[in-house]
């Protein structure tokens, strides 16, 4: 796969398709790879990678490539294709500044779930993963090393491409709301003590936000002085749970369930859980809703139908 | 409990002068009637009203005024805009002498000199003329170019007039902007002012003012036949700490808040120019 | 030296914090391990290193500075800062402990901050080398030697004791309180030996940041290569609140409608409104706030404090930064150069 999107980019290079490829650069590891503009040959023969760690979801940085003067092209999986459409919904990338190569996934890799210490180097070898480390060779099977957010794809489908590598595929059958229902399931004192220890570990250093192509404001409300919220760090701990509450409010009706969040934070606080929880209430209170799924349909929360939900919604379900 | 640097102390504001359309003056002491500290010209304080937040302002007032300091403070910001606000008598919370302050008694000691200031940029200079007005004999000749927008922009306008204008060995060379009906002086912007007043080299150069005029009148002086060694500037940058600690004001290895405030203009050839 | 069986190390940890609040590393239960106050139960973590460096202890992301009251003119000021106890902290690695001596010139420097110097005085900081290095770890760069960490107390385990060496006044003192048998270093000797020769064989052996001080500032400032290294950078603050040198802090007030609580905290470079004015700000991209982090790593710091570095090789940066950019592939990049 990675010969065939290197060909792919320096074709695109050289036919004058786009001045600019966005993809992923090697690491001084096998699996620390870097979001990367590469402009010339050289430099994709020299840098670019694609394997198992090529997890980043790249639509957000075109928000800023689009406007940067000429075309890019850039490589786009499944589930980024839903965060590049979302992201074009919503009128913050420029299309036509913007070549998509839509990039089949089996699903990317969790360092963390290889289990291994002192990783020196990985081998794709079909089904199996060889790590190499300091502490000797260890054979782990992909499909223990996938990274959960994978392990519950929601779809294979590539929603918006110009050219496809690989087969397009279909929405998945995948329960990606098992862990929600566990949520749901408990007492409200349980639920709240749950999240109040997951959300604890908040370092606020952002990365959740800063990641998320949902959260595409020019000026987030919690770094603008002048909106009465800012903070930066909390004054008591409760405010850095209200963070991460209205950041998951903002994104409802736009998130795409990508699932970067919980990727990125780097105390492995499960953030989807809160947005998988929205969507989940969405689609059971609208009708089934797939934010990034299509240019036309309009996100249940900026809409208006006599169907809609009554507030006493909250009442029903048992809430007070 | 150990006394902090970051702990600050109780000023009470005794007078507000209102100087332009957006420049008061506030003289602060401590709530005991004392002066708060000492300073050297040029050094600044830690303002701050809790709630509101804390900010670095120059000191206006010559070390010499041995009863308050001074500030003179455009309203531009959260803090500013609640210090304009504010009635004398309300107490606040000072901290300082922060930076280094200008070389008066030493590399400035026998010189001839030329300030330069454009709208309030004069803060952290009139610490210093009054300073050498002081002590008149340490210093030689000095020179004053003063600019603002409007005649209502500039700042201390009636010391200017009354005292420094009236002086032996003070010459004061004052420019606004645009023509106005009841100004008879000189028209034009201070870089262009200084190039037409083509002043002797041998002077050394104090100069506060927007960076675009800094920029514009450093260009002058050098066609003018000064090095940058006879220049010296005050700088302002975001702060929290003052006591070079907290980051903000890193510029290349030096701290503004420590190393500066005041540079002289060869040392910044060193130093990124993030400022 | 002295030792004490593995079996025995809740012993030790009761009879420490019988006298002094104690932190261990101990795993999170979300799969990492975080400087954990030990009670009975809480079990030492077999991590390598924590997530958050053991700085939090001595500079934690939020203080309490002072109070105020406000009523009309009046201003009250009211000083409640956090007590800090005597503490001893266990399980600091050697880049952690070398950490403190990059913190200790910032804040020990005159004037000095003493909300830190306390924390200083009261902790107690047993350091633990390491035996299972990870390919992140890069301390020997910096001259520190993982198998041989410093700290008030040095202790080695291997599978059947851990062995112990106080190093200063304030390890010696420790010491004298606890049941710890006599020994001799061999054992110790044999692991030094044994995890040297893995130091060796770590892909980022060999790291060598010395050209920089031979760099003059500016020529490493207009480096063509920084818009490249900062392109994909996100500006969150993963890589510094993670860092055990990073230093910066903001001072904010909060009014809770009775009183204003002025409080500092961590603070980052790479936050766009870092240094953000009234009129504007000097840092106006992501490329310069990135720069100015790791030219204050490189360059500034050096410049200021001896030629040391301001990093100590401990690898968090390279695992958890959400793009994988770090200092390590910034000073690759940058010594192409050179």
């Amino acid at each position: 796969m990675q010969e065939r999107l290197k060909q792919k980019a320096i074709e695109l290079l050289q036919n004058g398709t786009a001045d600019r490829i966005l993809g992923w650069k090697a690491g001084e590891f096998f699996y620390d790879l870097t979001p990367a503009v590469f402009t010339s040959k050289e430099q994709i023969e020299k840098d670019f990678v694609f394997n198992v760690f090529a997890g980043a979801n790249l639509s957000k940085y075109l928000i800023a490539e689009s406007r940067k003067g000429g075309k890019v092209a850039a490589f786009i999986k499944p589930c980024d294709s839903y965060s590049f459409q979302q992201l074009l919904k919503e009128h913050r990338i420029l299309r036509d500044n913007v070549y998509v190569v839509g990039v089949q996934c089996d699903g990317m890799c969790d360092v963390a779930k290889l289990g291994c210490e002192g990783i020196l180097g990985v081998q794709e070898d079909g089904e199996s993963l060889t790590v190499d480390t300091l502490y000797g060779k260890k054979t782990v099977k992909k499909a223990d090393a996938i990274a959960d957010r994978c392990a519950t794809c929601k779809s294979k489908k590539i929603v918006v491409f110009d050219e496809l590598i690989g087969e397009q595929g279909e929405e998945t059958e995948a329960d990606r709301f098992g862990e929600v229902a566990k949520l749901e399931a408990m007492t409200p004192e349980e639920r709240f003590d749950f999240w109040r220890g997951e959300l604890s570990r908040c370092i606020r250093c952002n990365a959740c936000r800063n990641v998320c192509p949902a959260c595409s404001c020019e000026k987030c409300v919690f770094d603008n002085a002048n909106s009465g919220v800012r903070n930066k760090a909390a004054a008591d701990s409760f405010e850095e749970n209200m963070f991460h509450i209205i950041r998951a409010f903002h994104v409802t009706g736009r998130c795409t369930d990508c699932g970067e969040c919980s990727r990125v934070c780097p105390q492995n606080i499960p953030l989807h859980l809160l947005n998988r929880k929205l969507i989940k209430d969405i689609n059971e209170l609208y009708g089934p809703y797939q934010a990034g799924a299509d240019m036309d349909t309009k996100p249940p929360l900026t809409n208006f139908t006599v169907d809609d939900c009554e507030p006493s919604i909250v009442h029903e379900r048992g809430g007070q | 409990m150990r006394n902090d640097p970051l702990i600050p102390m109780l000023g009470v504001v005794t007078m507000i002068r209102t100087d332009t359309p957006d420049v008061k003056t506030f003289r602060v002491t401590g709530i005991d009637g004392v002066k708060p500290f000492q300073h050297i010209p040029g050094q600044c304080a830690m303002l701050s009203i809790p709630g509101v937040g804390e900010a670095l302002f120059s000191i206006t007032s010559s070390p010499t005024e041995k009863d308050y300091l001074d500030f003179s403070i455009k309203k531009c910001g959260c803090v500013t805009t609640w210090l304009h606000q504010m009635e004398v008598g309300q107490q606040i919370t000072i901290r300082g002498p922060y930076g280094n302050g200008f070389p008066v008694d030493t590399e400035l000691a026998g010189k001839d000199l030329l300030f330069i200031a454009g709208g309030i940029g004069l803060a952290p200079l009139h610490s210093v003329i009054n300073y050498c007005r002081h002590y008149r004999d340490r210093y030689g000749k000095i020179d004053i170019v003063y600019g603002s927008r409007s005649m209502a922009d500039l700042v201390d306008f009636p010391e200017i007039i009354d005292e420094w204008c009236k002086e032996d060995g003070i010459n004061v060379h004052l420019t606004i902007d645009n023509p106005q009906p009841e100004w008879d002086g000189h028209v034009g912007f201070v870089p262009n002012y200084v190039k037409e007043l083509n002043f002797d080299t041998s002077k050394t150069v104090l100069m506060c003012g927007p960076p675009i005029m800094i920029k514009f009148t450093l260009a002058g002086l050098m066609e003018l036949g000064f090095e940058k060694s006879q220049v010296y500037t005050t700088f302002e940058l975001k702060m929290k700490c003052a006591l070079g600690k907290c980051g903000r004001c890193n510029i290349g290895d030096k701290y503004v808040c420590k190393d500066g405030p005041v540079f002289r203009l060869d040392q910044m050839d060193e130093l990124p120019d993030e400022y | 030296m002295k030792k004490i069986a593995i079996s025995q190390l809740n012993t030790l940890f009761a009879a420490i914090a019988a006298r002094k609040a104690l932190y261990i590393p101990a795993d999170d239960g979300a799969g990492a391990a975080k400087f954990t106050l030990w009670a009975e139960g809480v079990q030492l973590s077999d991590k390598l290193n924590t997530v958050r460096s053991a700085k939090d202890l001595f500079f934690p992301q939020v203080e309490q500075l002072v109070n105020f009251k406000m009523e009309g003119t009046k201003l009250e000021i009211i000083e409640n800062r956090d007590a800090t106890e005597p503490f001893v902290v266990f399980g600091v690695r050697a880049c952690d402990a070398a950490s403190f001596d990059i913190l200790d010139r910032v804040f020990l420097s005159d004037p000095v901050d003493t909300f830190y110097q306390t924390r200083r005085e009261n902790g107690v900081v047993i350091t633990l080398a390491c035996s299972r290095p990870a390919e992140t770890c890069f301390c020997g760069t910096f001259g520190i030697d993982a198998t041989n960490p410093a700290g008030d107390i040095t202790c080695w385990m291997d599978g059947e004791n851990l062995y112990w060496r106080a190093n200063t006044e304030k390890g010696e003192a420790l010491t004298a309180t606890l049941d710890l048998t006599d020994c001799d270093g061999s054992a110790v000797t044999a692991q030094q030996e044994a995890v040297r020769e893995i130091l060796r064989k770590l892909p980022l052996n060999g790291l060598d940041f010395s050209d920089f001080k031979d760099q003059k500032l500016m020529d490493v400032f207009n480096s063509p290569k920084w818009a490249a290294l900062s392109e994909s950078c996100l500006g969150c603050g993963t890589c510094t609140f993670v860092c055990p040198t990073c230093q910066c802090y903001d001072v904010q007030d909060f009014d809770n409608g009775r009183e204003v609580r002025r409080f500092r905290c961590w603070d980052s470079c790479m936050y766009s409104d870092f240094t953000m004015m009234a009129h504007g700000t000097n840092r106006p991209t992501q490329k310069e706030r990135f720069r100015q982090r790791f030219m204050h790593k490189l360059v500034y710091f050096p410049n200021n404090n001896d030629g040391i570095f301001g990093c100590v090789g401990c690898g968090r940066c390279l695992q958890k930064c959400p793009i994988h950019m770090n200092i390590v592939k910034v000073a690759k990049a940058l010594k192409e150069d050179m």
